[in-house]
């Protein structure tokens, strides 16, 4: 990594949102975000290892205290997924939703980690210095994407499984404004329309809010170049930030898993 | 910002937790949960169960109290019944015994009043042979005025 050393401001913010990358291959699409994946890889075995740890030694007899919080997670989840798909939700989509819940708000999570703090501790005794870092995977779009994209083919996959292949074309064409020959094309665009938003509005939504927190966590931490005035502005407000971000964290984990289950709901109703 | 192949892995690992959440986490804590809602709804049941049957015998009992004082008046009337008959029976026969005690009294009595006029008349009769020989001065065939005497004798 060839890396500038120029001390400016968006040297610092241009460093600090550069991936750790690996090239596999030839042209740019052949590169793995090291940190994005290791991040992201590491987090969904740390919390879904925890939960499943829990669940194997669960008890239906009186719960402890580690079994109750599980469960507290899993009604809240269950709860959220019994208001909006009726059928057996069991067998899939629930588990899906407690999964995307958890990891999502794992990966959200790691921006109250201090900017440099896993570079700094784990990384670099490792990598060396100055290597990049970035330790929230969700402001990746590629993780976004990755988790959109899934879900995408996985409403796909349902629609036709419930549907047939035949419905679900035959709805491509015939839904929403009626089966009329004429009318198709109209029905296909706005189908066609729906299809390409869903998963980008899935997906930017949490990349985007990510995103910023992480600029915002960078811009208040260069305020510490500027004297102890600004170290001392910067961490106050930092605190602030953080706090208020908690909510943030939460509330775009809970939103992604709830367009979850209502994706994959929406992709076994029929309209 | 660009997209890679990050995506893809991101993709597989993302889907080898679902299957994984699918598969190990999800079915045991369904399982302990609806396993726990069920023994408390049995519970409850057994519960409400218990308290019908609690009520029932409660009301059983008090209905067997009842009979059971009923019963125990009657007895009590019974041998206040009883108790009277038995002091009337002995008034009966302490009567009839002062009876016949008194009738037995008065018959010795009558025996004994019978003795004594027995015995004064006798008396009277020597007293009368007596006066009457001194009256006489002769003697008195004691024989030959017996029936005489006897007849005087019952006329006293």
């Amino acid at each position: 990594m060839a890396t500038e050393h120029a001390l400016t401001p968006s040297g610092y913010i241009e460093h600090h949102l550069s991936f750790n990358s690996l090239s596999i291959g030839n042209g740019s699409f052949w590169t793995i975000n090291v940190d994005t994946l290791v991040m992201s890889v590491a987090l969904g075995m740390i919390a879904m290892g925890l939960i499943w740890l829990v669940s194997r030694g669960a008890t239906a007899g009186v719960p402890t205290k580690r079994q109750a919080f599980m469960e507290l997670v899993f009604d809240f989840v269950d709860d959220q997924v019994k208001n909006i798909y009726h059928g057996n939700r069991h067998t899939f989509i629930a588990p899906a939703a407690l999964t995307v819940f958890i990891w999502v708000f794992m990966m959200n999570a790691m921006d109250f980690l201090p900017i440099d703090i896993v570079a700094k501790y784990i990384v670099e005794p490792i990598g060396g210095e100055h290597t990049f870092w970035r330790s929230v995977p969700t402001s990746d779009i590629n993780t976004t994407f990755a988790l959109a994209l899934t879900v995408w083919f996985l409403m796909i996959f349902f629609a036709i499984k419930s549907k047939g292949l035949g419905g679900w074309i035959h709805e491509l064409f015939c839904s929403p404004f009626g089966t009329n020959p004429l009318i198709w094309p109209a029905n296909f665009l706005f189908n066609l329309i729906e299809y390409v938003s869903k998963p980008l509005s899935h997906s930017l939504r949490l990349f985007g809010n990510m995103y910023a927190g992480e600029v915002i966590f960078l811009l208040l931490g260069l305020w510490a170049a500027t004297g102890v005035t600004g170290t001392i502005a910067g961490a106050i407000l930092g605190a602030g930030w953080s706090i208020f971000h908690i909510l943030i964290v939460a509330l775009q984990a809970f939103i992604f898993m709830m367009l979850t289950v209502v994706y994959l709901a929406m992709a076994q109703e029929s309209h | 910002m660009d997209i890679n192949f990050t995506l893809v892995a991101q993709a597989i690992a993302f889907f080898v937790l679902i299957v994984f959440t699918m598969k190990f986490v999800w079915p045991p804590l369904l399982n302990a949960i609806e396993t726990r809602q069920k023994e408390i709804a049995d519970g409850l049941a057994a519960g409400e169960k218990g308290r019908a049957e609690l009520e029932q015998s409660s009301k059983r009992a008090s209905e067997a109290l009842t009979e059971a004082k009923v019963k125990a008046s009657e007895i009590l009337a019974l041998a206040e019944k009883r108790a009277t008959q038995i002091v009337e029976d002995a008034k009966g026969t302490a009567k009839a015994e002062g009876d016949r005690i008194i009738t037995g009294a008065r018959a010795e009595i009558e025996q004994e009043i019978n003795r004594a006029k027995e015995g004064l008349r006798q008396q009277v009769s020597t007293l009368a042979i007596a006066g009457a020989e001194k009256i006489l001065r002769k003697e008195i065939d004691a024989k030959a005025h017996a029936e005489i005497l006897t007849a005087i004798a019952k006329e006293l």
